[in-house]
């Protein structure tokens, strides 16, 4: 009772444990990427592969194709000529202020983190809506995804993996994937009982009534999880262009440092209408598929 | 109250058998069973175990091809119970068998294959899927069993024709009123000939004037297709209308099992009869529900043997019938002023006869009473084809009205 030092400063551990635990920590997690690190980079290298070829496409594709491809597929979506004529004036904005090596590579970073998003998120999803077990499980996981900050996870990542492509899009997905994850589930969860019970009633397998009722009609939803998804991928741009990715990011992080003003607000811009691209389009498109569900009550 | 012999319902084979099935909810259910059985209430077993308990005990049999309404009011347990026909719900105990075969013992696929062959079902809110248009929620139970597109779209705008929605088919379920809705729900279930048919409230959710179409409509397809129907309702009136027998249950029990004369004229205990209480029995019961047997019967016959016979059953009158059908009344002070002339003569001529109105078994007896109340007899009633199936004494109007 004679040291109460502990009631004015917080009995913390002694600084050369602290030292001790992060140095074994470190020490293991050193000592296992340098054993493993280049098996695991070698799983990934067919997705590598093709990333590289789907920038390589984008870029080496004449301007006007690509163009002529992304409104193909935005008019396909939205069957808005007005959405159609506001895509093609941004892009040539973007192409005319120099920027349209560095936006097809960023869109197609994107492109290819939002479809492993929606690999990833969806199953995932629908495995959560499943069980309340695996929900209990996975809902912290998905809060330690959303919050943790950035480079705290790209840093084991490039330990293992170096910098480059794949860690940008790990880091990517890990910040992205977690509303279409949440959506999905939700969106499975709020299905009407009643018309889910009737499936069953008629003798639907769990298979049909996944495709067949589930699925469908969490639909909205899934699609404001996707939608989420790409705008949280696209804010991610920049953080992930601190490992390497090439893209919008690099400039912005230039102007960071040197301060370029006009140059940040341009790249900034130009993922700013990448984003709004990518939601308005994404957007009509589940609104125009979900049509039959106007004036629906949910009872 | 369709078929005029309910004796040959009674007949029927046993289609449903449910013997003393359980239902707790809660997550030890197994465990707060022997409570239960014990006798405990509702409410004592809620407050020391947290377990609900939503069927006790329920024994009941369902006969092919009859309407059986399970009625109750919210929170008795009845949309619980009709679960439990298809295993929507599995029961804590008890046996439930269809044909013979105990439904609990099913694996998996076999009770998927059940409830897509034997059973299907009619849900309050309908039930209908938003996204497919209405002739695919009608063919939905034909489409899971794989069966050819083109086939199962005939057989669905077929159903879609019996119910009165022809030319709906490609509609979307939102764009229809919730008659309509319901109406798609019905040919849905009726869509994969099951024999059963469930039906969860099935009109609840509708507005009376539509409630009233829709039991009509169930009424005249149930006289064609002759399914087994298990229904459930919270309106009495209902129940009286379209069940051929009904089951009342509260809070999880069954109070009475019986035709609805009986529960109507003999309620089993003080909640069936404060149920019955304000029911307009005039309105709900129909003719035949309270018929006799007639034994005063006289056929086309000379003046001294029908004296003679109504000696026999020491009758005051008797129903003339010849071979075409009921004729009218003869009583024994004109028959025996008519001796007095011509003990041979045929009573069946127009000076003997008394022309009493008949009526038709299926007429409720608000309907009947005006032709009750011009002469002193017993009300006849006739079939279609104009033969008498049975009486309705004066005296049973009066006692049944009264109470």
């Amino acid at each position: 009772m004679s040291d109460t030092s502990w009631l004015s400063k917080f009995p913390q551990l002694e600084r050369g444990d602290l030292i001790a635990i992060r140095k074994t920590l470190d020490g293991a997690y050193r000592e296992f990427s340098r054993n493993y690190g280049d098996t695991i980079e070698s799983l990934f290298d067919p997705l590598l592969t093709f990333l590289i070829w789907f920038e390589k496409l984008l870029i080496a594709s004449p301007w006007w194709l690509t163009i002529g491809v992304i409104l193909a597929i935005v008019y396909g979506a939205s069957r808005s000529w007005k959405l159609c004529t506001g895509v093609f004036a941004s892009l040539i904005a973007i192409g005319v202020l120099g920027m349209w090596d560095d936006t097809m590579r960023t869109l197609s970073i994107i492109t290819v983190c939002t479809l492993l998003s929606i690999g990833i998120g969806i199953p995932t999803g629908i495995l959560m809506s499943r069980s309340n077990r695996v929900q209990a499980i996975v809902t912290p996981i998905l809060d330690v995804m959303q919050t943790m900050p950035a480079f705290v996870y790209l840093i084991p990542v490039v330990m293992l993996l170096g910098i480059g492509k794949i860690p940008g899009v790990i880091a990517v997905i890990i910040y992205a994937v977690p509303p279409v994850i949440r959506l999905t589930n939700l969106g499975i969860r709020l299905v009407n009982k009643e018309t889910l019970e009737a499936a069953t009633a008629f003798g639907a397998t769990a298979k049909q009534r996944l495709f067949g009722i589930q699925l469908p009609l969490a639909m909205p939803t899934i699609m404001a999880g996707i939608n989420q998804t790409i705008m949280m991928a696209l804010a991610m741009v920049v953080v992930a262009s601190m490992i390497g990715v090439k893209g919008l990011g690099q400039p912005v992080l230039k102007s960071i440092t040197n301060q370029y003003f006009t140059l940040g607000l341009f790249n900034g811009l130009a993922i700013v209408a990448l984003a709004i691209i990518f939601d308005r389009v994404s957007q009509t498109y589940a609104k125009r598929t979900q049509k039959h569900l106007g004036g629906m009550n949910n009872d | 109250m369709t078929d005029l012999n309910k004796a040959s319902t009674e007949e029927n084979e046993t289609l449903i058998e449910i013997s003393g099935l359980y239902q707790v909810f809660g997550n030890k259910a197994k465990s707060v069973l022997p409570m239960v059985k014990a006798g405990k209430s509702k409410d004592e077993v809620l407050a020391e175990t947290g377990h609900t308990v939503g069927l006790r005990d329920i024994n009941l049999d369902v006969k092919r091809g009859e309407i059986f309404v399970i009625m109750g009011l919210s929170g008795s347990g009845k949309s619980t119970m009709i679960r439990h026909f298809n295993r929507l719900i599995d029961p804590t105990e008890g046996q439930i068998k269809v044909e013979g075969e105990d439904i609990m013992k099913l694996t998996d696929d076999e009770l998927i294959q059940f409830r897509r062959h034997k059973m299907s079902m009619v849900f309050q809110h309908f039930g209908l899927m938003p996204h497919r248009t209405v002739i695919d929620n009608v063919a939905y139970g034909l489409a899971i069993q794989n069966v050819d597109k083109t086939e199962r779209l005939a057989s669905a705008s077929q159903w879609l024709e019996t119910v009165g929605l022809a030319g709906y088919g490609d509609q979307y379920p939102a764009q229809l009123s919730g008659g309509q809705q319901q109406r798609v729900g019905l040919a849905r279930a009726l869509c994969t000939n099951a024999e059963i048919l469930l039906m969860d409230e099935a009109f609840s959710a509708l507005d009376p004037l539509i409630r009233s179409e829709m039991q009509d409509q169930l009424i005249e397809l149930q006289a064609k297709l002759k399914k087994t129907i298990i229904f459930i309702t919270h309106d009495l009136d209902e129940a009286l209308r379209i069940g051929d027998r009904i089951a009342i249950l509260k809070d999880g029990i069954l109070s009475q099992v019986g035709k609805p004369v009986d529960i109507l004229l003999s309620p089993a205990d003080d909640y069936v009869e404060a149920f019955v209480k304000d029911v307009n029995r005039a309105r709900a019961l129909s003719t035949q529900t309270l018929m006799q047997n007639v034994n005063n019967t006289l056929e086309s016959q000379s003046v001294e043997s029908a004296i003679n016979s109504l000696n026999a059953s020491q009758q005051e009158y008797g129903f003339v019938c010849n071979n075409e059908g009921y004729q009218g009344v003869v009583t024994r002070s004109q028959l025996e002023q008519a001796a007095a002339n011509d003990s041979n003569a045929d009573i069946c001529c127009d000076e003997l006869l008394i022309k009493v109105p008949s009526v038709s078994p299926t007429q409720s007896l608000q309907s009947a009473i005006p032709e009750a109340l011009g002469h002193n007899f017993a009300l006849p009633v006739t079939c279609k084809d104009g033969k008498l199936v049975g009486t309705i004494p004066r005296s049973e109007i009066a006692q049944v009205l009264e109470s």
